[in-house]
């Protein structure tokens, strides 16, 4: 079998170039192993190679991400590589930011499998945890030792599509949840774990609860009487027969479509795609979440300046956050660069 | 209060004339099973099947399981649905281990599951491992949703009550006795352990999402005190069409995993000193009077910790978040039991509401995950809304009968009461 080809990204420092002077320094590839890609490449014994190195000063890096990311992209592409691995940076904030940003570029562009190391406080974990394999290393070079070649073990490791996880294989859970069997039932394990809490002993959540983000809310609209306002929901309604198939639960679309000249939503016009609720009274009558008829009233009324003639709408039932987020980010552009004024957003 | 259940255990079921219980064979005549159903002028047709294990065959869409049984002393059968009002949860009761009672029939379209008896998917629910009476059953022509709800409800409760009645006097297999004494004495019982409740959420989103407390709909109750008896002995009963992963069907309140694991530990680790039921309604005012109840009855019973369970997801995470914290502000420590909807890819936060002192959590999995479930030779039901059941997609029922589709479409896969050996970890 022939050696596997990997690319190793490193900073200008252990590129040989100079420290903090240097940091400007541009990208670079070189033919063949640099620095740290000594004890890596070792570590690889036959069953890889460091074909090459691109090196980049961490302030060009840091200042120019765009330009700097797609010039690496592009040395590292031409070197045609199965592996990409990028530090270890331990604690060099930037470095670590630089390791996990052309990690993730390279995993997302050219699709092969990538790791980067650094250590825990390092700002590229919290930025990048997410996106790429970051293996646990020391704070700083004297690490080297260890970090080498765990770094090689690792990315054969994922080379050869090994199950992986992270406290066996040492790095920074991806928040990636997957399920398992295990041995006892979740009755068995909750009340285990009551015992633990109740005696002040270590255990472990299954499930480490979420930051949440808030929004705050937007200042009132100065003068509602001459605001656009558009109607947007989570409630699945859609033109009768659900054209584009939203899903009934874990929506992975939202609909846009057209309210221009209609006045009240019907039996016959609308229904519901929604399957976390009885769909009798939304199927009877749509307005009752999409509130097209009073909204058409108080346009009539001048009490608002117009309704948006057309409206958004997904399936909240179990769709993810990531998916909401995702959804709301794309149409509230649309409706920003259409001129609306103000958004009611309805639930179920 | 103190409870026995009389286990037979059933090692096959049977069609036959010659109905009843013999060497653990169990007989049952489909004619009568029929005939007794279709009393109910609102049900216009049923079918009755068997469903054994390691069959090619797929139950769908499941409404609800339930265990058959038998009072044999004290009380009724599902008192306020099948029997009288009677309090339940003392005297003996039979069981027909083993084997289960499954209605079908697609009253909401979306809202109801799958049990395969073989391959992955059975891995997924606790069903597969049962001997199945399935009853297939046809709504009367424009009868509503929530009607047909109510008869099917009805026509399972009945049907398990009537195979129960075959079990009342065999011998059984075994007795388990559970007993939890009135508050004071339970107390003084064992005075150095730590007293522990249980926090029970029921589903109570609405219409179509309803739980039975001996017959009263648990949107309408404010949260109160049973013995653990009375849940084990029928006092809940499902009556909802929710997603079916982390929906407890009837079965699975009769056989409450939460209840048997603390029954476990009283005496030793814990003093098992009662449950406390709560509901998941959807308006803010009922959510916070419930969680301000629910953590003033742990505060009132002097518990030192309690289990809280949740049943369903997204809206009532807000409940079991707020049941949670509000409960652990009276310094009762608290272990909270929930599922997760993290995406089809897992990289979604698995919650719609997080707090820090929900900092002992157990999960019954990610309902996102998606599965291949593998054609079945026989299909009980019918697969017509396979693609838009909760968990399905466009193109979920592929041409040759398998489906592609998340975990969340089996039943009971992502159980909260804590039924399954499934969790989820990060990787």
């Amino acid at each position: 079998m022939s050696k596997l080809r990997v690319v190793h990204y490193i900073n200008q420092f252990y590129g040989g170039i100079g420290g903090e002077e240097h940091a400007g320094h541009k990208p670079e590839c070189r033919e063949g192993i640099v620095g740290p890609g000594m004890a890596i490449n070792g570590a690889f014994g036959d069953n890889a190679e460091i074909v090459g190195t691109v090196i980049c000063g961490d302030s060009y890096f840091n200042e120019n991400v765009e330009e700097a990311t797609k010039a690496v992209l592009e040395m590292v592409a031409k070197l045609k590589p199965d592996v990409f691995i990028a530090g270890p940076a331990f604690n060099a904030g930037r470095y670590g930011m630089a390791c996990g940003a052309v990690s993730k570029a390279v995993a997302a562009d050219i699709g092969i499998p990538v790791a980067t190391a650094m250590y825990e406080e390092n700002p590229g974990v919290d930025s990048f945890r997410r996106d790429v394999y970051i293996l646990k290393t020391g704070d700083s070079a004297a690490a080297m030792r260890t970090a080498a070649p765990a770094l090689a073990a690792f990315a054969l490791k994922l080379a050869k599509g090994e199950k992986l996880a992270p406290e066996a294989d040492g790095y920074f859970p991806r928040g990636v949840r997957k399920n398992v069997f295990v041995e006892e039932t979740g009755a068995k394990r909750a009340v285990d774990m009551l015992i633990k809490k109740m005696k002040a002993q270590p255990f472990t959540t299954e499930y480490a609860m979420p930051q949440f983000d808030n929004v705050a809310p937007n200042a009132p609209v100065a003068d509602i009487t001459k605001a656009t306002v558009a109607l947007v929901t989570s409630g699945g309604i859609v033109p009768k027969t659900n054209p584009d198939r939203i899903e009934s639960s874990s929506a992975s679309k939202y609909g846009t479509y057209s309210i221009a000249g209609v006045s009240d939503l019907t039996e016959a016009s609308h229904e519901t795609a929604h399957g976390g609720y009885d769909p009798v009274y939304a199927n009877a009558d749509a307005d009752r979440v999409l509130p097209v008829d009073v909204m058409r009233e108080l346009e009539k009324e001048g009490k608002i300046g117009k309704l948006y003639e057309t409206f958004h709408t997904t399936v909240g039932n179990g769709t993810s956050v990531a998916s909401s987020k995702g959804f709301a980010a794309e149409y509230a552009q649309k409706l920003v660069s259409a001129g609306v004024d103000a958004v009611i957003l309805t639930s179920t | 209060m103190r409870l026995e259940l009389g286990n037979i255990l059933i090692k096959d079921v049977q069609f036959g004339a010659n109905q009843g219980v013999s060497g653990g064979i169990l007989t049952v005549d489909p004619a009568k099973l029929r005939e007794m159903i279709l009393e109910d002028d609102r049900i216009a047709g049923a079918v009755v099947e068997l469903a054994k294990p390691g069959e090619s065959a797929r139950i769908t869409p499941v409404k609800d399981v339930i265990e058959p049984r038998v009072k044999v002393e004290c009380g009724e059968m599902f008192p306020g649905m099948v029997g009288k009002v009677a309090t339940v949860g003392e005297g003996r009761t039979h069981v027909l281990k083993g084997v289960a009672v499954v209605t079908a029939g697609k009253i909401v379209g979306f809202q109801e599951g799958i049990i395969d008896m073989t391959g992955p998917g059975a891995e997924y629910t606790p069903f597969s491992k049962l001997l199945n009476v399935c009853l297939v059953l046809e709504p009367a022509e424009g009868l509503k949703p929530h009607e047909y709800e109510a008869a099917a409800r009805m026509a399972g409760l009945k049907a398990a009550a009537y195979i129960g009645e075959f079990a009342r006097s065999v011998t059984p297999d075994s007795i388990e006795v559970y007993e939890t004494k009135p508050l004071l004495q339970q107390v003084q019982q064992y005075p150095n352990l730590p007293k522990v409740g249980y926090v029970y959420m029921l589903q109570t989103q609405g219409l179509l999402h309803d739980t039975y407390v001996y017959g009263v709909d648990a949107k309408k109750i404010v949260p109160t005190i049973l013995y653990p008896t009375e849940v084990m002995d029928g006092a809940i009963l499902s009556g909802n069409c929710v997603s079916a992963c982390d929906k407890n069907t009837t079965y699975h309140h009769q056989n409450n995993p939460i209840i048997n694991e603390l029954y476990n530990q009283h005496g030793k680790e814990l003093n098992f000193v009662g449950v406390i039921i709560t509901n998941e309604n959807v308006f803010l005012m009922d959510k916070e009077r419930s969680s301000d109840w629910s953590a003033k009855l742990t505060e009132y019973l002097g518990l030192d910790a309690v289990i809280i369970s949740q049943e369903g997801f997204g809206n009532p995470d807000t409940d079991l978040i707020m049941n949670c914290k509000k409960i652990e502000r009276k310094g009762v420590k608290t272990v909270i039991v929930t599922d997760e909807y993290a995406g089809r890819d897992g990289m979604s936060q698995s919650l719609a509401d997080a707090d820090p002192l929900a900092d002992a959590t157990v999960t019954g999995g990610n309902a996102n995950e998606v599965i291949l479930l593998p054609p079945m030779q026989r299909v009980i039901g019918m697969l017509d809304y396979t693609d838009k059941i909760a968990g399905g997609f466009d193109g979920s029922l592929r041409p040759d009968g398998s489906i592609e589709a998340e975990i969340q479409v089996i039943t009971g896969a992502t159980n909260e009461l804590g039924f399954m050996k499934i969790s989820a970890v990060e990787l």
